[in-house]
């Protein structure tokens, strides 16, 4: 750690991050000088700013490097990652806008948070040290606290705002407790490459386990997988809705990246310790959130608890590392890099469908999508296209997301997993058609067309597209997951 | 003429179709209906060009198309056809412009019925020309969605209901078929040099019989629900009710001919000794089919509610032929999935045809309809007569071939299977005999008009091919036979367990 505050910095490694660094700082500054009518164009200068680290992070297509000692890492897996990143932002922007600006105040507050959340995001796809994944994921959720409570005056936001705050200070203390561990074990490593040499026969393994259990459940909090995921529903529920397609994507992902890179920079070795345990995870993760889904009513619940049985999957491929057959762990990588994209396009799809509907002529209530399809023909078939996308339906990516899961799991020979999976499966089918059946098979109750905003319509719209081109010819996402594995 | 991709013209002219239909202003119904026509029947020639092309007498697959798709993981884009989908293909192709005709009576949302129709047309055209096995269940998988939301949207009474039991029951079953097809992927490693998806590298996979048993139920799951088989039937009545009159077409004709279809395709070629030693157990599920399809059938106050039944009953028939081991039941069948989806298809196009005169489907609110409207009961009897098996129509010589085989197989088991036919013939001629004969009861009944320029272009062509094939099944039968010969070769001679070898040909 000394060496990085010598060593010379790679600017152009982290030009992602400043110019994302740089924007926050302008939009909280323009901000103050813009008339409270004129606030919402912190939105377009925030996306803005996101293209530009877009278009930085495209600049370092196709280079490998290093910087400040190694702890920062520019290589595909975190350019693939910081890409996905600069979509979710946008798409997330892009549903804000319609929200925030007609409603609530803090507009330039909300736009700086949430680029300051998307920088831990960009911050943790490089992030090769304990202490720089740490500082990620906390860059991820800070922000996150504060943007669950904007709404000030709903009391549900501020207990959305609380539970969320101290459920994930406790998932810190518990994370911070278990790389302690590590930092001990290691001898006073916090580099993942050293880290891995110094554990790898050092005959520690109780203290190992124990150290990765801790982290793991710290993460677990993060992801929200089952059991410590009871913040989630009611946290998304609470917020403003933008704010929940944000955790429900970028949060998370960000969390799954900090633990895939841990656990395959880190600990391959003993991954015969906390392969079962990842087993268990995905098995109660996918189960209990979608046995909870069936009874929802309120689409941002749903979707909430949908969100959860969705991170199952992604947590089958740590189940399935294997370090004596390279293969396997690869392809285990490589799907759970197609799901995370897929499922991040796709989440945010709906979560913008829900958003457009309740701010337009409708409400968060399931009951009231009955006849959506005779109200607004495009939301209705949007929604269905991304509802069934998560389901794993043709004719949408989704339906590859799932299917390369299941065949890494067989490849590893994981026959059990695969099963779970299939029924999960088939539940899940269930509550996403129980929307789509209301929206076109029932007659509505509310009156009036639906209008959505061209610019979300037009994002909804770009989305659902990519969905179906990847769906058509995958390899558009499969040949950038196989580069991009650690 | 070779030259031509006729096959996967015919597979994507739905799709294409469907597209630019988007593009026209929901308000021009006419012009939707006519484009949807205009399509279906183009697919039709197209699909007429697969007919000419095709060489009989030859067992293998022709006109097939190969193209990488995800190379990587072993996927391609490889079509083809061959005795056991050639007829499939054409009865997808031939039903779709009656469909499409027999739907000229739907008034609400008219653009996305057609565009779903056609979107249906291709995921089964490609279920049938599907040579990889990823692109199968892609297409298998792509048949559920517009099936799902023609019956939620355009269905009657508890459409919504039968929607949902049709989506959940059918994706339940085609799980345990995914897991089934990716353990097939790496256990094909071995035999070739990377694994790969292309079933005719696929085909002659060596598997232990455990494996093979387990694979086989995989894959059995799957079909056995679409097919149906008892006790895996319950959402065929409601779905096929309470559909709108095409998607009944479709659902009989050729939904559950997709079972049938994987059962041979791969059920049986993939793991013939799994097929064979639990063959006595599937004829078992069969005849029990038959005779409860029947028997329920008899007792329906409901007449699509009846020949839905019907379907469980004659789709018995279907399996007993596959299963059976001999090329006459082989051939047979497969004739017989062909006369089903004619026959089945013509009684729910003339349910509807009675629907759309009546708006209901009471079997008592009918009586004496002969005399109001003679062309459509005359129809409707040939058609009755065609699917009870009456020699010298089409049923006939499906079923005859089947019982023949059944009977040098497994003798006596043809007795209750035999005895299924004389219950078809309780069920559908009682039925007839309400509905058509008798006095006239109701007073709406005495003058319905009878069959529009519409409907006879829609059952000539129909009645014609049930005569036909009745009369000259050859040309039918000497396509599918070679492929029949090669998959029961395959059924008969496979390794594992050679004792059991040849049982099916010695009685």
């Amino acid at each position: 750690m000394q060496g990085a505050l010598t060593s010379p910095v790679d600017w152009h490694a982290i030009a992602p991050e400043l110019v994302l660094t740089a924007f926050a700082c302008l939009v909280l500054v323009v901000d103050l000088f813009l008339a409270e009518r004129a606030k919402w164009l912190a939105m377009p200068l925030s996306a803005i700013g996101v293209l530009a680290t877009g278009a930085a992070t495209l600049s370092l297509v196709g280079s490998e490097r290093t910087t400040l000692s190694g702890s920062y890492e520019i290589d595909a897996f975190a350019l693939l990652l910081k890409g996905l990143f600069c979509v979710i932002g946008f798409i997330v922007l892009a549903i804000s806008f319609d929200y925030f600006r007609s409603g609530i105040r803090y507009q330039g507050e909300y736009y700086f948070l949430l680029l300051c959340s998307l920088l831990g995001g960009l911050v943790m796809s490089s992030a090769r040290d304990l202490v720089t994944i740490f500082i990620a994921i906390e860059l991820i959720s800070v922000p996150g606290f504060i943007m669950t409570g904007l709404r000030k005056g709903d009391p549900k936001s501020n207990e959305a705002s609380l539970k969320f705050f101290l459920f994930g200070v406790l998932s810190t203390a518990v994370m911070l407790y278990g790389m302690s561990l590590i930092y001990g074990l290691s001898g006073g490593a916090t580099r993942l490459d050293r880290i891995r040499e110094a554990i790898d026969g050092s005959g520690n393994e109780p203290l190992v386990m124990l150290s990765v259990f801790f982290v793991v459940v710290g993460f677990g909090f993060k992801i929200s997988a089952v059991p410590f995921h009871f913040w989630a529903p009611d946290t998304y529920e609470g917020a403003p809705s933008p704010v929940a397609a944000f955790l429900s994507t970028a949060s998370k992902i960000g969390g799954f990246v900090g633990l895939l890179v841990l656990m395959f920079k880190a600990f391959p070795e003993v991954a015969d310790i906390w392969r079962p345990v990842f087993a268990v995870l995905a098995t109660l993760t996918m189960t209990v959130g979608n046995l909870i889904a069936l009874k929802q009513r309120h689409i941002i619940r749903l979707l909430a608890y949908s969100g959860i049985a969705q991170s199952g999957y992604i947590l089958v491929a740590l189940a399935l590392i294997d370090p004596s057959s390279p293969g396997v762990s690869r392809q285990a990588l490589e799907s759970a890099l197609v799901y995370i994209a897929i499922y991040a396009v796709m989440d945010l799809g709906a979560f913008a469908a829900a958003v457009a509907y309740a701010r337009r002529g409708g409400t968060y209530f399931i009951d009231d999508y009955a006849g959506l399809w005779q109200r607004s023909p495009v939301l209705a078939t949007l929604l269905t296209g991304f509802l069934l996308s998560l389901a794993g339906a043709p004719p949408m990516a989704g339906a590859w997301a799932k299917l390369f899961v299941f065949l890494a799991t067989i490849n590893a020979q994981v026959y059990w997993l695969a099963v779970v999976m299939g029924v999960n499966a088939v539940i899940a089918a269930w509550y996403y058609l129980a929307v789509v059946k209301r929206m076109f098979f029932e007659a509505p109750e509310l009156e009036g067309p639906v209008e959505v905003p061209y610019f979300l319509r037009a994002v909804m719209g770009v989305a659902a597209l990519a969905l179906l081109v990847v769906f058509i010819y995958p390899p558009v996402i499969t040949e950038l997951a196989e580069r991009s594995i650690l | 003429m070779n030259d031509l991709p006729f096959l996967d013209l015919t597979l994507f002219l739905p799709l294409v179709g469907a597209l630019v239909m988007v593009l026209i202003p929901k308000r021009w119904e006419a012009l939707l209906r006519l484009a949807a026509l205009v399509v279906t029947t183009a697919t039709f020639v197209a699909s007429l060009g697969v007919l000419a092309s095709f060489e009989s007498g030859t067992p293998g697959f022709q006109q097939v198309t190969e193209l990488s798709w995800i190379p990587e993981w072993g996927i391609g884009y490889i079509t083809g056809v061959d005795g056991v989908s050639l007829w499939m293909i054409m009865l997808t192709t031939f039903l779709m412009p009656l469909c499409i005709l027999t739907s000229w009576t739907i008034k609400t949302q008219v653009k996305p019925y057609f565009i779903l129709l056609l979107t249906l047309e291709t995921g089964m055209l490609g279920v049938f020309s599907s040579l990889d096995m990823f692109l199968f269940y892609v297409f298998w998988e792509a048949v559920l969605v517009p099936m799902y939301f023609l019956i939620g949207m355009w269905g009657h009474g508890r459409r919504v209901y039968a929607a949902m039991k049709f989506f959940l029951f059918t994706l339940a079953g085609s799980l345990f078929m995914l897991l089934s097809i990716l353990y097939l992927y790496f256990a094909s490693q071995g035999s070739a040099a990377a694994p790969t998806f292309d079933y005719r590298s696929l085909v002659g996979t060596p598997l232990a019989l455990e494996v093979q048993i387990l694979l086989f139920l995989g894959f059995f799951a799957s079909f056995a629900v679409k097919v149906p088989l008892v006790p895996l039937h319950t959402w065929l009545p409601d779905a096929h009710t309470e559909a709108p009159t095409a998607g009944s077409v479709m659902l009989a004709a050729v939904l559950l001919k997709m079972g049938a279809y994987g059962l041979i395709r791969f059920g049986i070629a993939f793991f013939p000794d799994a097929a064979r030693l639990l063959a006595p157990a599937i004829i078992a599920l069969a005849i029990v089919g038959i005779l409860y399809g029947a028997l329920i059938a008899i007792v329906q106050h409901d007449v699509k509610r009846l020949v839905a039944y019907s379907s469980v009953a004659h789709l018995g028939f279907v399996v007993l032929g596959l299963f059976v081991g001999t090329i006459q039941g082989m051939s047979g069948g497969i004739l017989q999935m062909l006369n089903h989806g004619l026959s089945t298809g013509a009684l729910f196009l003339l349910v509807g045809a009675l629907y759309d005169r009546r708006h209901t489907r009471e079997i008592s609110e009918f009586g004496g309809l002969a005399r109001s409207v003679p062309v459509l009961a005359g129809i409707f009897l040939i058609v009755v007569l065609s699917s009870l098996g009456l020699p010298g129509l089409n049923g006939f010589a499906g079923e005859f071939l089947v019982l023949l085989a059944t009977y040098q197989s497994y003798g006596w088991w043809v007795i209750p299977a035999t005895f299924g036919i004389v219950l078809a013939a309780i069920y559908l001629l009682w039925a007839y005999q309400r509905v058509f004969h008798g006095a006239v009861s109701i007073e709406a009944n005495r003058n319905l008009e009878d069959f529009r320029m519409r409907e006879y272009v829609m059952f000539v062509p129909l009645v014609a091919l049930i005569v036909a094939i009745g009369v000259y099944p050859k040309p039918f039968l000497e396509r599918i036979e070679p492929s029949a010969k090669q998959i029961v070769r395959q059924l008969n001679d496979a390794s594992v367990i050679p004792e059991t070898r040849g049982l099916a040909e010695a009685p």
